[in-house]
This record gives C-alpha cells, structure tokens and sequence, in this order.
C-alpha cells in the first residue's frame, strides 16, 4: 500500500468519503452541509494558529533585519507572545469618539474581516481540497479583493478624525490604482491556463504538460507582487497607515478587539495574498517532482505561503516607504502599460503555442527565455524613459493635498 | 422555474435589494446611502447568481461594488460638506406619483398584458466560455459593439481626466 | 414555492421605479448619479431574466448586460468627473442651485 493512499496525504479524499457516506446513509440535505462544515473547520485550524505564528515570524525577523532581538520572554524564544498580545487585545477598554458616525464606525472592522477570509473559500490548498471550486474563481477573488476599500472608507469617515480621512483619501486613490495593474497581470496566466478556474489553473502547471507559471509570466509574476503589496498595505507601498504621517491611518481611532479585527484582517489577507501568488505562478499544491511521494501536497502549499510571507518581510525591512505622487506615478506610468504589454506578448505566444509544431519541452525553454530577456529589457527601458524628476516634497501638489508634508527643516 | 433553496434565495435577496435601494433613496446622509448603494450592488450580484448568470455576478461585483461605488464615495468626499445633504427637492410628492404609476403600469404592461413564451430548456452553465463564444463568435458574434464600448470607454476616460484636470 | 420570470420582472420594475423617485426628489446629484445606477441594475436584472427564461441557450440577455455594465461605468467617470468641476466652480452640488449655463 502507497503512503499516498491515506487521508493524511490526501485531504480532500476525507470530505468525498464523508460526502458519499452521508449520501448513502442520511438525508440528502447533510451531504452539502456536513463537508461544508468539516471545511470551515479545517480552514480555520489553518488560519487561526497561521495567524499567530506569522506575526511572531514577522517580529522576529525584522528584529533580526534591524540587529534586535525581538521578543523573547514569553514562553520559548517568545513564542506565546502573540496569544499575550491578543488577551491584552480582548481586555482593552473599548473606546468609541463622541463625534463618530456610530453605525460604520462599528460596522468597518467587521466589513474589512469578511472579505479577506471570503477570499479562501476558492483557494485550493491540494486537489479536491477547495472549499468551493469556482468556475469564475480568479474573478471571485478579484472582486471580494475589492470591497477591503469599502472597509478602510468606512473606518476613516466615520472615525471624524483628520489622520483617519487622509488615510481613507490615500487608500481609494491607491487601491483604485493598483487594482488595474493588479487584473491585467492576472491576465496573462488566464490566457495561458484558459481558464478562472484555481484548480484548472493549478492542473495547467502539473509537470506533466506545463511547467510552473513564472517560467513564462516573470513580468506579470513581479507585477502582481508589487500590487499585491499595494493592495494589502505593506511597507514600501503602505501610504494608507505611514506611521510617520498619518499616525495609524484608518484605525487611528480604534481600540481593543475592534482594531484586533483591523489586525487579524490584514495578515488574513496577506496570507490569502501569498496563497494566490503560490496559486498561479508557483504551481499551487505541486512540489519538487522526486519529494512529491513523501510530502502531502497541502504542505507544499502551505510551505510556499509561509516562504512567500518571508519575502514579504524582507522587502518591508529593506525597502523605504515611496511618497504619495510617487507611488501614483509608478502605478500609471510603469504598470499599467507593461501589464498591457505582457497582455499582449502572452496573446500572441498563445496563438503561436496552437499553431506549433515543435516540442513542448524545446518550445516552453524558448518562450521562457525570451520572456525573461523581454521583461529585463521593458524594464530597463520603461525606467529609463520615464524616470522621476527629483523633486522636493513640498512643491508637490498631490503631496499638499493629502497631507503628507515632512516637518520643516530649520534653516540656519 | 427556479425551485427549492434558489427560490427562497431570491426572496431573501429581492426584499434585501428593494429595501436597501429604497434607503439609499429616503437617507438624508450620503455618506450612509453611498454604503447602502454597495449593499444594492451585492444583492443585485446574489440575483444574477440566482439566475445563473455566474460570470455576470463576478463583473458586478467588480465593476459596480469595486469600481463604480469606490468613484462615487470619492465623489462624496472629495464635495465635502455637511453630510446632511441627501434632501428632497420641491417636486418629491409629483415623484412619488410618477413612480407608483409607472411601477404599476410596468408590471401591468410585462407580467399582465404581455405574454412571454418561457423555454423549458435549461440554462447553460457555467458561462464563461459560452459568453465569450457568444460575443466574439465570427458570424453572428458582437465584435464591432464590443470595439466600439472599447473606444466609449477610452473616450470617457480622456474626458473625465479633461473636465476635471486643473486649467 | 417556484420562482419564475415574472417574479423578476416585478423585481425589475420596482427597482427602477425606486431610482427614478430617486433622479426625480433628490437634490444631491451625487445622490442622482445613485439612483441612475440603480435604474440601470434593475435593466440588467430584466436583461438577464429574459435570457435565463426565454432564450436560455443563446446568452444573448447576458451580452446585452455586459454592454450596458461597460456603459455605465463610462458614464459613472464622466458624470462624477462633471460633478467634481461644478463643486470647484460653485462650491454646491444641489440641482436646484445650478441653474446657470454660464458663471
């Protein structure tokens, strides 16, 4: 007997038993709700302790970016820092402004929790181990990715504060921006997949007929990572919440669990970020072919998340924060068109892959190679062509309206 | 005819849609009629679903709930002023009137008088593939429309930036 | 309890009257540009209904709603882009007040 036959290896086989059983053996009702359950239970038993352990990587790592220690006193290596952190969280004083609109005020962090765990509903994490295998799943998750907007919006204006409105001013002018690129990128893959399907997408990138998606998608790959980052407000494009400008952004005037919700959400979709990109570019639940019998393929997937997350933290301890108009400039100027291009370079190779007759092996290493040699070059070339005049902060205009002017410096 | 749990689906969603519509009409404060507006949207995406229109339900979703709605709260706080602002204006009972007659005359003209021939077919699922077929088919597709909305769009797009760009 | 195409064109209708009330009473255009957008949902909900129940394999209904979503985004952009160069110009935005073709 195979390892791969058991249900350790293969967790979706659970809810196809659970569902054949039921239907065999009970109403007819109970085999849609049962599985339904098993899977809102196993998301959870992922998302929950996920939750806590990332923002203790996330601390760690950063303080060793920065050549601290981090936090180390409670439990080993300090461990059970975040569940401190959460107790602390959960028995704060919940304090509400006088002046808040006091029905989206309470509404926004509940608003902003729904989407980001919405989003894995069609996130497969192995074969049959989707909780729902949308047909127009990329479009669903797009489209759920969208409403977070509506959440920052609704915390910045009902909060009546002036840090919280320029937060919620900079999140619609940003996300609006950075949705754009965002979709086009996505493009690419789905010409390549021929399909919005996470699974069949994921199935177009088994060894077997194709390879990985970054072999072929570099630009869109990097791309969707700086969206992504964008969308999901970390450091280099994180103006929503800048620290230095706009003290907390939208959830400046939340406290106790309603901004724990804020907190919980965030790394929600960080998480569900990091699962899409594993999705489409690195071949989702699939591994290194010769360790693929010994490893379940929901370890794989959960294994890239995680990687991907640290990728995440190395950019937020490397990279300094961009300027409001800078961010903008970059999102209209070099993304938009060089998403559009990869759109149409993928078009024609899509075509041309249909009318080939050469290998699948020869043909996919030289689409791969100049795909790559095509990104360096747009890159390259896009940056040299529309390189940003330096300019100071205050003569922006963009920049004074949003509020985001330095302090003076004094002239002496 | 839609049976069973998308029936009781569509009531749910229909009275939700309505009353949520409604709201956004009768609300003094834009800021809450703009949100109510995005909880029309949804809904309106859950009937498209009901109708099994799955592709459709994810563009709504998208272009109204994440695009259209996302412009027009910018649009509320980019006119900044009392929030109170969402009043009625010297001719709302001649309106009123002139809804309730042309609800009553819609219904009585497309549910009364006319007399729909419903196919007995089920609907085709999922869509995706067969509307784009649909659209870009090379005999009797919508190629030429499809242009053409491109070009409208583009157009909308330069002018918005025009009308609004300072002098 | 079956749920059939009349069913949604009540749904429809009610839909749209509820935004034409809304163009018709309301003084805030922000508030107009709303209630047109409701308008051209319940005409979408029509459009699927009769492509889900009368020509169920032709998807001709749903082509149609494609159009009319792309139409209106393109008139949510210049109509809000309209509005925001009234509000510099006149600092209001209450269709009673502008009335002038002309400042």
């Amino acid at each position: 007997m195979d390892w791969r036959d058991f249900y350790i290896y293969h967790l979706g086989k659970v809810n196809e038993s659970v569902r054949s059983w039921l239907s065999a053996h009970a109403a007819g009702w109970t085999a849609y709700v049962v599985p339904a359950i098993l899977g809102a239970i196993l998301l959870l038993v992922f998302l929950l302790p996920s939750q806590l352990m990332v923002v203790w990587i996330e601390r760690r790592l950063i303080a060793r970016f920065q050549i601290r220690r981090g936090p180390n006193r409670v439990g080993p290596w300090g461990l059970l820092q975040s569940i401190v952190d959460a107790i602390k969280l959960l028995s704060k004083e919940a304090i509400m402004p006088r002046y808040a609109d006091k029905w989206p005020y309470l509404a926004a962090p509940v608003v902003g929790f729904i989407p980001a765990i919405l989003v894995y509903a069609v996130i497969p994490f192995g074969p049959d181990l989707a909780f729902a295998d949308l047909n127009i799943g990329l479009l669903y998750l797009v489209a759920i990715g969208s409403y977070s907007v509506i959440s920052v919006f609704m915390a910045g204006w009902a909060s009546s504060n002036k840090y919280a409105l320029i937060s919620a001013m900079r999140s619609v002018a940003v996300l609006v921006s950075y949705e754009i690129p965002n979709v086009l990128a996505l493009v690419g893959v789905i010409l390549l997949a021929g399909s919005l399907s996470l699974t069949d997408i994921v199935r177009a990138q088994s060894s077997g007929s194709f390879t990985w998606f970054i072999t072929v998608q570099p630009l869109a790959f990097l791309i969707f990572f700086i969206t992504a980052s964008a969308e999901v407000n970390r450091t280099p494009v994180d103006l929503i919440e800048a620290e230095q400008e706009i003290v907390a952004g939208h959830h400046t005037e939340y406290s106790g669990m309603k901004f724990g919700l804020f907190y919980v959400a965030e790394y929600t979709s960080i998480l569900a970020a990091c699962a899409v990109m594993s999705t489409l570019f690195f071949g989702g639940w699939h591994g290194i072919p010769w360790l693929e019998r010994y490893i379940p393929p929901w370890i794989w997937f959960i294994a890239k998340i995680y990687i991907f997350f640290a990728v995440f933290i190395w950019t937020r301890a490397t990279l300094p924060r961009l300027r409001i108009d800078q961010l903008m400039a970059f999102a209209w100027k070099f993304l938009i068109p060089l998403s559009l291009l990869n759109i149409l370079v993928t078009a024609v190779e899509v075509l041309l892959i249909d009318n080939t007759t050469l290998a699948p092996a020869v043909w996919m290493t030289l689409l791969a190679v100049v795909n790559y040699a095509l990104a360096a070059l747009l890159i390259v070339a896009w940056s040299r062509a529309f390189r940003m005049p330096r300019r100071r902060s205050a003569d922006i205009p963009e920049v004074r309206r949003l509020g985001a002017l330095p302090a003076e410096t004094p002239s002496y | 005819m839609i049976t069973d749990g998308a029936a009781f689906a569509f009531w749910v969603l229909a009275v939700g849609t309505c009353l949520a519509a409604l709201s956004v009409v009768l609300l003094r404060n834009i800021f809450h009629a703009a949100l109510l507006l995005v909880l029309t949207f949804t809904g309106v995406a859950g009937i498209y679903i009901v109708l099994s229109a799955d592709f459709l339900a994810g563009v709504q979703l998208l272009i109204y709930a994440g695009a259209i709605s996302i412009l027009i709260i910018f649009a509320v706080m980019l006119t900044r002023r009392p929030v109170m602002t969402g009043g009625f204006s010297r001719f709302s009972i001649s309106a009123a009137i002139v809804a309730v007659t042309l609800v009553i005359a819609l219904i009585w003209v497309t549910v009364g008088l006319t007399d729909w021939s419903i196919s007995s077919e089920s609907p085709i699922q999922p869509t995706t593939a067969p509307l784009a077929n649909a659209l870009f088919d090379r005999t009797n597709g919508w190629v030429l429309p499809f242009e053409v909305a491109s070009i409208v769009l583009l157009a909308a797009m330069i002018g918005a930036i025009a009308i609004v760009k300072d002098k | 309890m079956s749920v059939g195409l009349n069913h949604f064109l009540v749904l429809s209708a009610v839909l749209f009257s509820i935004g034409m009330y809304g163009v018709l009473a309301k003084r805030n255009v922000v508030v107009i540009l709303m209630c047109v957008e409701i308008m051209l949902n319940a005409v979408i909900i029509a459009l699927v209904a009769f492509s889900r129940f009368v020509t169920p394999t032709l998807l001709t209904g749903q082509v149609f709603a494609i159009f009319v979503i792309t139409i209106a985004a393109a008139e949510a952009a210049v109509g809000l882009a309209l509005l925001i160069s009234i509000y510099r110009n006149r600092e209001n935005v209450d269709v009673e007040e502008i009335d002038l073709l002309k400042m």
